[in-house]
C-alpha cells in the first residue's frame, strides 16, 4: 500500500463485529483515497455488507480503526454517517413505499419555501435534473409502491448523489440494472471521481470492476485479504483470492449412485417472482442452486415445497403431481424443507429438542389422540444420536444450542419424516466451519442412501464442492444447468450476473 | 399513470365524503328538519365535532404505524378536570381551562410516546395498558362524584350552543384543528416524516430519520388532541360522569379507517379521518330518524368499518398486480 502522501477519505482496519455467536467480520480493512473509484469484492458472506454498514452508521464496530477524513469517527446512526458526507447505496433499496419518487429523494432535507412548508414543485424540479443527468425516465410525482427493483436501484443512486457526499458507497448497485442504465450510472460515478470524491463500488460482475474502478480490495470470510490497482491483477488472481482454499478440502462430497427422476418441476411461473423455471432431480443427486441475494432462489424452492402459491406450472415428485400452496400433501409426498432462517421458520426456539424432531410427525406419534413427551423423546432419539447433537438432554430447549446443533435439529426433525426429496436453503448459515463440514458430510451420506437432495446456497465453495449439479438462478429465471465438471466460479458467476440482454442474444 | 394514481388517493376522502353528502340527503328526504331547522343544523354540524377532532389525533398516530387506545381515557379524565377546576376556582378565565385540558392531555400522550419509544413493545399493548390505568386514576379521582351543568359557569356551557354566522363554535375549533394538522402533515418536513416513518420504519431508521422523536410526537399529538376533546365533551354536555368518552377510542380508529387511513401507517389523510368521523357521527344520527332499530344501527358502523377495509385492499391489492405486470412485461421488451 506504501507511503500516502495525503490521509485517505476512509481507512479501516483490523475493524470486528459478531452478531451473537457469529463473527460476521474478524478482521475488515479498507482504505479509499480521494478521487479514487475502489471496488470491494469477496464472496457472499465474506463480509462487505457488514463493513458497509459500519461505516454508515448502521451498525457499531466492536473493535479497530475508523478514520474518516483523518478523524477517527464512531458513528452511532445513519444520520451521524450521513451529516459526516458518507452517501451509500444499499443492496436493497430502501424506500417509502406510500410516498412519492421525488419524496423518497428529498425525504428530511425537502426545500422549503415561506411558511416552513415544502416546495413540492422545487422538489420535483430538482428530482427531475437528477435524472436527467442519470439519464432515465421516471415520474417523480408517482409513489414508490410497485417500481421495479432497476428503478428503486436509480432512486437510491439519485438519492446518494444528491447528497453531494465526500464518499459515496455503492453496494451492488448495478445488480438489477440494464447495460445503458449502467453505463449511465458509470459516467455519473465517474464525475464524482473527477470532482476529487471517493467512491466504493461493490459488485460481483468482474468486467464492470475493470471498466469501472482503479483500485480493489478483496475480502474473504470476514477478514481483509488483499489491496492492488486493477492494472496490477487479473479476474484470475481476484478469484482466487475470493475463494482462497482448494475446493472439495473441506467438503467431502462422495460420489452416489444417481437414480430415477424423484422431483420435476415444469414451467413455474409466479408474476413478480419467478419465470418458467424447469429442473428435474434425480435420486441420489445433489442439486446445488446458486445465484445472488434476491435472484429469487428461495421464492422457488418455497413455491415447490408449497408454502407459497405460483400462477402457472406444476410440480412432481416420483410421478404424482403436488397440489400448490399444500405444504401438508407435500410432506406426506415425501417432501422436506429446511428454509433459510431457521430461527424464524424452521424452530420452535422455546420447545425442547425432542418436541421440534417430533413435530412433524406427531400424527404418527400419538395414542389415542394424546401426545406425550416421552412417545416424542423415544423418536427423536434415534436421529438426534444420528446426527450427534451435542446437548444435555433431548429436553433442554432449542435455543440453548449453537447454530449448528440448531441446524442439526431442524435437519432431524425433516428426516424423521422419511423424505424422498429433502430441500435446504442455505444450509450452513452461520454455523462455524467444523460443523460445516458435519452438516456437508451429512448431506452427502443422505444422497448416497439415494435422497434426492435440492441445495441452495450463496456460498460459492459450498455450492461447487457439494453439488453433482449447478442451478444458477438470475433475476427470477434459471440462466445456467451445468454440471460438476462444468461448475467453475467464473461459469456460476456469470450466469448470475448475466442480464436479459445478455440472455437474449 | 401520474393521474391514475392520483385519482386513487384523492378517490378515498372523495368516496366518503359523497356517502356522507348521500346520508344526509335520503335523511332530509324522509325528516326535513334533520338539516333545514335551527336545531338541525346546528346539530349536524356540531354533533361529529369531538369524534373530528379525536380522529385527526388517531389518524396522525395511525400514519406512523401505531395506535392509541388510552384516547377514550383521556377524554374522560381532562373532562372531569375542566369541571373540577371551574368548582374550585371560580371565575378563572376560560382560555385557562382550555389549555390546562390540552396540556395534561399531551402530558398523558408523552407517557404513551416515551413508554413505546423506550420500552419497544407495540402501541396496541401500551396503550390498552393505559387505556385502563388512565380509566382507573379517573375513577379514583371523581369516585362517584360527578360534574353537573350547575357546576360549570354559563358563558363556559354556552360554549357548546354558541355559532358564528350559524356555525357552532365547537365545529369551527375542530375545522381549525383539522387544518393545523392536515397542514403540518402535508406541507411540513416533520408531517412528511411521519407518512415515511409509518410507510417502513425499517427504511427510516437506516435513512437516519428521528423515529423515536416523530413517533413520540404524534402520541403527544393525539394526547393534547383528545384533553382539546374532553374540553368539547363538557361543554356540549355539561355533566361527565365516570363513564364519560367510554368506547369512543375504537370510534377514532374506526373513523380513521373509513376515513381511508390505512392501518399499517404510511397513508391516509386527516381530511379523510375527519370526513370518516362525520360519517360515523352522522349515520348514528340519521338511522333512528329513518326507523332503524338499535341493534341495526351497530351493525351498519360495523359495515361501514368492514366494508372500507375490504373495498381498500383490493383497491391496494389490483394496483400491486397491475404493477408487477407491468413490470415483468417491461423487463422482458
Amino acid at each position: 500500500m506504501g507511503e500516502l502522501v495525503r490521509e485517505a477519505v476512509l481507512v479501516l482496519e483490523e475493524v470486528r463485529k459478531s452478531f451473537g455467536a457469529t463473527a460476521a467480520l474478524t478482521s475488515g480493512g479498507l482504505t479509499v483515497e480521494a478521487g479514487s473509484i475502489h471496488a470491494l469484492v469477496g464472496e457472499n458472506g465474506a463480509g462487505k455488507s457488514t463493513l458497509v454498514k459500519i461505516v454508515a452508521g448502521v451498525h457499531r464496530r466492536d473493535g479497530g480503526v475508523f478514520r474518516f477524513q483523518g478523524d477517527d469517527v464512531d458513528f452511532t446512526s445513519t444520520a451521524d454517517a450521513k451529516a459526516a458526507g458518507i452517501a451509500v447505496i444499499y443492496q436493497e433499496p430502501t424506500l417509502f413505499p406510500d410516498l412519492s419518487v421525488a419524496e423518497n429523494i428529498f425525504m428530511g432535507r425537502q426545500p422549503l419555501k415561506s411558511g416552513r412548508r415544502f416546495d413540492r414543485a422545487a422538489m420535483c424540479e430538482q428530482a427531475e435534473a437528477l435524472f436527467q443527468r442519470l439519464g432515465v425516465q421516471l415520474n417523480p410525482r408517482r409513489i414508490a409502491r410497485g417500481l421495479s427493483i432497476a428503478d428503486q436501484q436509480i432512486i437510491e443512486i439519485a438519492k446518494a448523489i444528491s447528497l453531494d457526499a465526500a464518499l459515496l458507497i455503492m453496494d451492488e448497485p448495478t445488480a438489477a440494472l440494464s447495460g445503458v442504465e449502467v453505463d449511465r450510472l458509470f459516467a455519473v460515478a465517474r464525475g464524482l471521481r473527477d470532482e476529487g470524491r471517493a467512491l466504493v463500488f461493490i459488485s460481483h460482475r468482474f468486467e464492470e470492476i475493470f471498466a469501472l474502478c482503479d483500485t480493489v480490495t478483496v475480502m474473504r470470510d470476514g477478514a481483509y485479504v488483499a489491496t492492488q490497482a486493477i492494472a496490477e491483477t487479473n479476474r484470475d488472481e481476484i478469484v482466487a483470492q475470493m475463494v482462497g482454499r482448494e475446493l472439495g478440502e473441506l467438503f467431502p462430497k462422495v460420489p452416489a449412485q444417481i437414480g430415477d427422476t424423484v422431483l420435476r418441476v415444469e414451467g413455474l411461473h409466479s408474476t413478480g417472482e419467478f419465470h418458467d423455471v424447469n429442473f428435474e432431480v434425480r435420486a441420489g443427486e445433489i442439486v446445488g442452486i446458486a445465484g445472488l441475494v434476491g435472484a429469487g432462489r428461495s421464492e422457488i424452492a418455497r413455491a415447490v415445497f408449497g408454502v407459497d402459491g405460483y400462477d402457472s406450472g406444476s410440480v412432481h415428485l416420483g410421478g404424482e403431481a403436488i397440489p400448490k400452496r399444500d405444504p401438508r400433501a407435500s410432506i406426506r409426498a415425501g417432501m422436506a424443507f429446511v428454509p433459510e432462517d431457521r430461527r424464524l421458520q424452521g424452530l420452535v426456539a422455546d420447545g425442547s429438542i425432542a418436541r421440534n424432531i417430533a413435530s412433524v410427525i406427531r400424527r404418527g406419534l400419538a395414542s389415542a389422540g394424546f401426545l406425550t413427551s416421552r412417545s416424542e423423546i423415544r423418536a427423536a432419539d434415534g436421529w438426534a444420536a444420528r446426527l450427534q447433537v451435542k446437548t444435555h438432554a433431548l429436553d433442554m430447549p432449542a435455543t440453548t444450542m449453537s447454530g449448528g446443533n440448531q441446524q442439526k435439529v431442524v435437519l432431524a426433525k425433516w428426516l424423521s419424516t422419511d423424505p424422498s426429496l429433502l430441500i435446504v436453503d442455505e444450509p450452513t448459515r452461520g454455523i462455524d466451519v467444523g460443523t460445516k463440514a458435519e452438516v456437508h458430510r451429512l448431506l452427502s451420506d443422505l444422497a448416497g442412501q439415494g435422497m434426492a437432495i435440492v441445495m441452495i446456497s450463496s456460498e460459492l465453495a459450498e455450492v461447487l464442492g457439494m453439488a453433482d449439479r449447478v442451478l444458477v438462478v438470475c433475476e427470477g429465471r434459471i440462466t445456467a444447468d451445468l454440471d460438476r465438471e462444468q461448475a467453475t466460479p467464473e461459469a456460476v458467476m456469470r450466469a448470475a450476473t448475466q442480464t436479459h440482454q445478455e440472455a437474449g442474444e | 399513470m401520474k393521474n391514475t394514481v392520483v385519482n386513487l388517493l384523492r378517490s378515498r376522502e372523495l368516496a366518503v365524503a359523497l356517502v356522507l353528502v348521500a346520508v344526509v340527503v335520503l335523511t332530509a328526504l324522509k325528516s326535513e328538519s334533520f338539516v333545514f331547522s335551527a336545531d338541525g343544523w346546528r346539530n349536524l354540524l356540531v354533533t361529529p365535532s369531538m369524534l373530528m377532532i379525536l380522529a385527526v389525533g388517531q389518524a396522525a398516530v395511525i400514519i406512523t404505524r401505531n395506535v392509541d387506545l388510552s384516547v377514550g381515557s383521556v377524554l374522560g379524565l381532562t373532562a372531569y378536570m375542566t369541571g373540577r377546576i371551574f368548582i374550585e376556582a371560580p371565575g378563572i378565565p376560560i382560555i385557562v381551562v382550555v389549555l390546562a385540558a390540552i396540556a395534561l392531555g399531551a402530558v398523558l400522550g408523552l407517557v404513551n410516546g416515551l413508554v413505546i419509544a423506550f420500552a419497544k413493545v407495540p402501541a396496541l399493548v401500551i396503550t390498552l395498558g393505559t387505556l385502563y390505568i388512565y380509566r382507573g386514576v379517573f375513577l379514583t379521582w371523581a369516585g362517584s362524584d360527578r360534574i353537573n351543568a350547575s357546576d360549570l359557569p354559563d358563558e363556559f356551557l354556552a360554549l357548546g350552543t354558541r355559532q358564528i354566522a350559524s356555525v357552532p363554535v365547537l365545529s369551527i375549533a375542530a375545522l381549525a384543528v383539522l387544518i393545523a394538522v392536515g397542514y403540518y402533515l402535508y406541507y411540513s418536513r416533520g408531517g412528511r416524516e411521519m407518512y415515511a416513518i409509518g410507510s417502513d420504519p425499517g427504511a427510516a431508521r437506516l435513512y437516519g430519520l428521528p423515529v423515536t422523536r416523530r413517533v413520540i410526537s404524534a402520541f403527544v399529538l393525539s394526547g393534547a388532541l383528545a384533553g382539546l376533546a374532553g374540553v368539547v365533551y363538557a361543554a356540549r354536555y355539561g355533566t361527565v360522569s365516570s363513564g364519560a368518552g367510554l368506547g369512543i377510542e375504537l370510534e377514532a380508529v374506526g373513523a380513521a379507517v373509513i376515513g381511508g387511513v390505512a392501518i399499517f401507517g404510511g397513508s391516509g389523510t386527516v381530511w379523510g379521518a375527519a370526513i370518516g368521523a362525520a360519517l360515523l357521527v352522522t349515520i348514528n344520527r340519521a338511522l333512528p330518524v329513518v326507523g332503524i332499530s338499535d341493534f341495526w344501527q351497530r351493525a351498519v358502523v360495523g359495515g361501514l368499518i368492514l366494508a372500507a377495509i375490504v373495498l381498500y385492499r383490493v383497491l391496494a391489492l389490483r394496483q400491486e398486480r397491475r404493477l408487477s405486470i407491468e413490470r415483468d412485461t417491461r423487463s422482458l421488451a
